[in-house]
């Protein structure tokens, strides 16, 4: 249909349905980082994104697959690392998270063929969007939105307790492998909009924002896509007019309006 | 007699080669009432995990009758802040319904709080929730690591009352950690005292007597539960039995020490 051409043929509203794609799946996974504490563990997911990125130049395999894969890859050695317990998480995490991006960037500098705009990766770029990343977006967005409709009470009972969960007959080690590979997923879709370096910043700011105001987690949940919904509409919209990096204009607009939650509305009591 | 639900054949767990728990025997059928008391480090918490499932065993056996559910009352809901949640929502994500769930709720005399956020309850309405939550699933057995924590001394004596009438009811099978030695000893079954191995066991009107339960809790400690106890005509073995009461019935390990 040539509206359809019309407006995907135009690199803002590329950006902008993808931006929207990815605040759809951000605020449920942005819930679960928020209440099993796992902000640290998705930076060090996010930064080993550039690891996923060196690797898939190296070994000519679609972008997007290289990151999952790495990110899939790191997630299971942090939850092996983690269970023999000989340095505490946050250590681990931060050795991890630096090593990661370090050892991504220094590999991209081996490739000197390869243009690789950085700044771009880093921070998320407004003009990256392809036809392609929307079909990885939307694609991703399914497969999340229908494995956490059938999994959802067994994710929720193993985060409000997890001995609790266990008793009760939910599998609760395949369940943390299956967020894993969501946040995998998620970070490999959102780099384009926000960049490795911003993407957790966008799991948590809408679902913190939203936590003001919600009684129940699925309450929490919609509000969460609604924040992110505001940021990435806002901030892209930022970035078009101003010329301000997509990424951080996300991120300042979802922080204006969490600002503007806990400074206006009443805590909500539940 | 009736099959065991739950029984335990030299259990065994270890924590870096130290047994934890240390060949222990146990056998829980329908209508018994068990607490497990013993010091800290005792491996009381790891003695139940192992049967719950949770904490893998280094040896000995245990076997589960199949089909069994099992009701667990953790010893804290501890709830992350960011994550709001209604005594309703909580109850309904055991997968009972909203009937099965009210019924659960009226039985451990919280109801009234349906609607109320699990973070503004106290210790004792969170333990009546966290009970509620494990009868909804309609137990074969009843595992409560301290229910009476964090709750003040009379609701201590109301909790530990409701879950024997739940037990008669249900007639299920209770297994209880406690530290609360006299009410426990007032109300209960079976004691089985832990110290890594089984250190003695048997009804509370003997083991108060035992030499080894004096050892380890102290000779006041003891003298103090004797009160408590009424004469029986009769006394039971460890499997429930109606034995004479004029001998002593209850086992005694020989203390072996490692």
């Amino acid at each position: 249909m040539p509206i359809i051409d019309a407006v995907l043929g135009d690199f803002f509203w590329r950006a902008l349905i993808g931006g929207l794609g990815v605040a759809l799946i951000a605020g449920p996974l942005g819930c679960f980082v928020v209440w099993r504490r796992m902000a640290y563990f998705g930076d060090t997911l996010a930064h080993s994104a550039l690891l996923g990125i060196a690797l898939s130049f190296l070994i000519s395999v679609p972008l997007n697959v290289g990151v999952i894969v790495t990110c899939v890859v790191l997630a299971i050695a942090l939850v092996l690392f983690s269970r023999s317990k000989t340095l505490a998480t946050d250590t681990l995490l931060g050795i991890l998270a630096h090593s990661a991006l370090a050892i991504g960037l220094v590999t991209l500098s081996f490739m000197p063929d390869i243009r690789v705009d950085l700044t771009g990766l880093l921070f998320g770029d407004l003009l990256a969007m392809s036809r392609n990343d929307l079909l990885w977006i939307y694609g991703g967005a399914l497969l999340i939105l229908a494995l956490l409709t059938v999994l959802w009470r067994g994710l929720l009972m193993s985060t409000i307790h997890e001995e609790l969960a266990r008793v009760e007959g939910v599998p609760v080690e395949r369940l943390r492998l299956v967020l894993m590979l969501m946040f995998s997923i998620v970070i490999a879709v959102a780099m384009k909009i926000v960049g490795v370096l911003l993407i957790t910043a966008l799991l948590i700011i809408p679902a913190a924002t939203a936590r003001r105001l919600a009684g129940n987690p699925e309450h929490m949940v919609g509000l969460a896509i609604l924040f992110g919904f505001i940021a990435v509409s806002g901030g892209l919209t930022m970035s078009w007019h101003l010329d301000t990096p997509a990424g951080p204009s996300v991120v300042v607009t979802g922080f204006a309006v969490f600002l503007l939650v806990y400074g206006s509305a009443r805590q909500v009591q539940t | 007699m009736t099959d065991a639900l739950v029984e335990l054949h030299r259990l065994t767990v270890n924590f870096d080669d130290r047994p934890v728990v240390d060949h222990v025997d146990l056998r829980v059928q329908r209508g018994d009432i068990i607490t497990i008391i013993g010091p800290n480090g005792a491996g009381k918490t790891t003695l139940i995990k192992a049967i719950l499932g949770l904490q893998p065993i280094s040896g000995g056996a245990l076997k589960i009758a199949p089909g069994l559910t099992i009701g667990y009352v953790p010893q804290h809901l501890t709830l992350e802040t960011t994550l709001p949640l209604s005594v309703r929502r909580f109850m309904l994500l055991s997968g009972r319904s909203h009937q099965e769930c009210m019924e659960a709720l009226t039985k451990t005399g919280v109801e009234h709080l349906l609607h109320a956020s699990v973070h503004r309850l106290s210790g004792g309405e969170k333990q009546r929730l966290l009970l509620a939550r494990a009868l909804a699933r309609r137990p074969d057995l009843l595992v409560l690591d301290e229910p009476a924590q964090g709750v003040d001394i009379n609701g201590q004596a109301a909790l530990y009352e409701l879950i024997r009438s739940l037990r008669d009811e249900l007639n299920c099978g209770v297994i209880m950690i406690s530290h609360d030695l006299h009410l426990v000893m007032a109300a209960t079954d079976k004691v089985i005292c832990l110290n890594q191995h089984v250190c003695c066991s048997g009804y509370p009107a003997d083991i108060s007597h035992d030499p080894a339960f004096i050892e380890t809790f102290g000779r006041p400690v003891a003298e103090s539960l004797a009160v408590y106890h009424h004469h029986h005509n009769h006394s039971h073995d460890l499997h429930g039995d109606v034995v004479s009461a004029d001998h002593d019935d209850h086992t005694e390990c020989s203390h072996a020490h490692h």
